[in-house]
């Protein structure tokens, strides 16, 4: 056996007990990490939601609550529906060009049936809910309101198809959530499995 | 041998100690040997009262938990529980609601000491950047413990906060989901922002309080006249400015600690709520996830950074905006070129900007719980303007300034 100190050997140590920790422990991370995600009770609970639209009149708005949020279900009337190209000009993303919606929904009305407009209720800007703002020039939001939905937190608009105007702190459209018709009353929000 | 036989029982049990634990040396290196500047002022009280604060919010915190119960079912009447039913619960629960504020008070004061005395400047960066991780820990502390009563102000605070993140481009929506552990903030969001609020940001707090003061220890304190009593030393190898921290501080400060708590009581038994700045008048009805409250404000202490956010037009700039004014605080020791400390010593041009900035941050305090009017936001916008000028100019500033010699021994100033 040899006196003197041996370095080679414990240099070799030290890194091969290093990595090899290294790795442990970034496999150790993963449970801890995953841990954080939703968990599949909550992913169960996020299931997708029926809404009965038998009896929504033109002009009226339901709320659903889909994974704890509120998705709103708007029967536009005509009169509604007429407003969505005037206010286009003074809107930020009128194209829906902004992934905000599934792709069967980024037409001008941002929905499968023109009347029936489904979106979620949380604005873009940092997750409040907008109130429905459906009369005509209201003196606080002005004469060239023609109704839509407006953020009580930071001050943001969106017209009746939940795009957003220029100029308020919401970066982006209203999402639309993935839904599909059961059939003519029924709506499935959060799946929609077999729609083009 | 007749030496130990004469001393007391108490001086033999310290002996007993002492041959088994560091407990002298420890106490000595600390306090009784510890050499503080002579001429602290009023400024100089901060430090330790954020230490007893600490302590309070520490204690009244286990009580706290003894009752409150973090679901989103039972988190609303639990806390109604503690303030109706369980003796002197209220005093417990408004101790600790009065001592997340005066965490605050007391830390922005101990900041802005080291702002005017130039306390950040080498060889005291490494514990500026405690202090600083200090202060960013106490931020999700305070963040975090704000959404246990589950209250409307509790969860739409929450709700845009964590919406922030949801601002980094690429990963922020899944990262949102990750915080939130579900598709809101919900009973899981809870659970676990209680579990980082009493354990886990608590051990990281003490650490970090750990670290700053065996830095400070290390480095010796800085002063009013920004001067190293180190430089001029007695024969005796003592700072010929520095008296012992035991008894000369201890007792200054246990006076100026009782000082604080006659106030802090005060503030517990008159104005606990501070009309709604301590405790938000929204917070008194239970979190409802379909309903935002008219107007969202964070508490006092989180407002100017807020302001920041709501004074960029932009989701991702504002984000940005407001880390960024948290990150330049980090690098003061760097960004501060000038040759001397303390403000005494110091000109126009750093007074001036020091004023300025000083100004801004409360205005933009002020402006952060108003409702974003046009009028508001443009205000906030030149006041985050000349926030972020203080800081980028001040590497420029700081060295064309004209200073005053700075003398080799501390004064004293009335």
């Amino acid at each position: 056996m040899s006196e003197g100190v041996d370095k080679s050997r414990r240099h070799f140590l030290t890194v091969a007990t290093t990595v090899t920790g290294a790795v442990g422990a970034g496999f150790a991370a993963v449970p801890f990490l995953s841990s954080w995600k939703p968990s599949a009770r909550a992913q169960a609970l996020g299931a997708p939601v029926e809404v009965d639209i038998s009896k929504l009149q033109p002009g009226e708005m339901i709320r659903a609550t889909w994974r704890g949020q509120a998705v709103w279900v708007l029967y536009r009337s005509d009169a509604m529906m007429q407003t969505l190209p005037e206010v286009e000009v003074s809107l930020r993303d009128p194209e829906s060009v902004q992934p905000q919606q599934p792709g069967y929904a980024a037409n001008q009305y941002r929905s499968l049936k023109p009347e029936i407009f489904v979106v979620i209720g949380n604005c873009t800007h940092l997750g409040c809910s907008p109130g429905e703002r459906f009369e005509v020039a209201p003196a606080d939001l002005g004469p060239e309101w023609k109704g839509g939905f407006y953020c009580p937190c930071h001050g943001s608009k969106f017209d009746l198809a939940g795009r957003v105007y220029k100029g308020v702190p919401a970066p982006l459209n209203l999402k639309v959530p993935p839904y599909r018709f059961l059939n003519d009353s029924l709506i499935l929000i959060g799946d929609d499995a077999g729609v083009a | 041998m007749s030496s130990t036989e004469n001393q007391g029982a108490g001086a033999r049990l310290l002996a007993w100690v002492d041959a088994r634990f560091p407990l002298t040396k420890m106490f000595n290196e600390h306090a009784a040997e510890y050499y503080a500047p002579k001429n602290f002022n009023f400024w100089y009280y901060f430090g330790v009262l954020s230490l007893v604060v600490l302590v309070i919010q520490l204690v009244t915190g286990i009580f706290l938990t003894m009752n409150y119960k973090p679901s989103a079912a039972d988190a609303f009447a639990s806390v109604e529980y503690i303030m109706r039913d369980v003796q002197w619960g209220w005093l417990i629960r408004y101790m600790h609601s009065t001592g997340a504020s005066a965490f605050f008070v007391v830390v922005y004061l101990h900041m802005f000491r080291a702002l005017l005395y130039g306390s950040y400047k080498p060889p005291r960066e490494l514990l500026w950047i405690f202090g600083m991780l200090i202060y960013l820990v106490l931020m999700g502390e305070a963040f975090m413990g704000y959404l246990l009563p589950w209250g409307q102000m509790s969860y739409w605070g929450a709700q845009v906060i964590v919406s922030l993140f949801g601002a980094i481009p690429v990963i922020g929506d899944s990262l949102v989901e990750f915080i939130r552990g579900d598709f809101y903030i919900s009973d899981i969001t809870l659970n676990r922002f209680f579990a980082l609020h009493v354990i886990a940001l608590p051990l990281v707090l003490i650490f970090l309080v750990v670290a700053h003061i065996l830095a400070l220890h290390e480095v010796g304190s800085n002063n009013p006249d920004g001067v190293e009593i180190k430089n001029v030393k007695g024969p005796d190898g003592k700072p010929l400015d520095g008296i012992a921290f035991h008894p000369y501080y201890s007792v200054k400060d246990t006076a100026g600690l009782a000082v604080f708590l006659m106030a802090f009581s005060a503030v517990v038994f008159f104005a606990p709520e501070m009309g709604g700045y301590f405790l938000e008048h929204a917070n008194f009805e239970p979190a409802n996830a379909m309903k935002t409250p008219e107007h969202i404000a964070p508490v006092w202490y989180f407002t100017p950074f807020y302001a920041i956010l709501r004074a960029v037009p932009d989701k991702l700039g504002g984000v940005v905006m407001m880390g960024g004014a948290i990150l330049l605080l980090f690098l003061l020791p760097w960004l501060d070129r000038s040759p001397v400390r303390s403000i005494r010593y110091r000109g126009w041009m750093y007074k001036l900007p020091l004023a300025l900035f000083t100004v801004s941050f409360i205005a933009l305090g002020y402006l952060g719980m108003q409702p974003a009017t046009p009028v508001y936001t443009n205000l906030a916008r030149l006041a985050t303007f000349i926030y972020f000028a203080f800081f980028l100019l001040l590497p420029w500033l700081s060295k064309a300034d004209k200073t005053k010699p700075v003398p080799e021994r501390v004064t004293y100033h009335a």
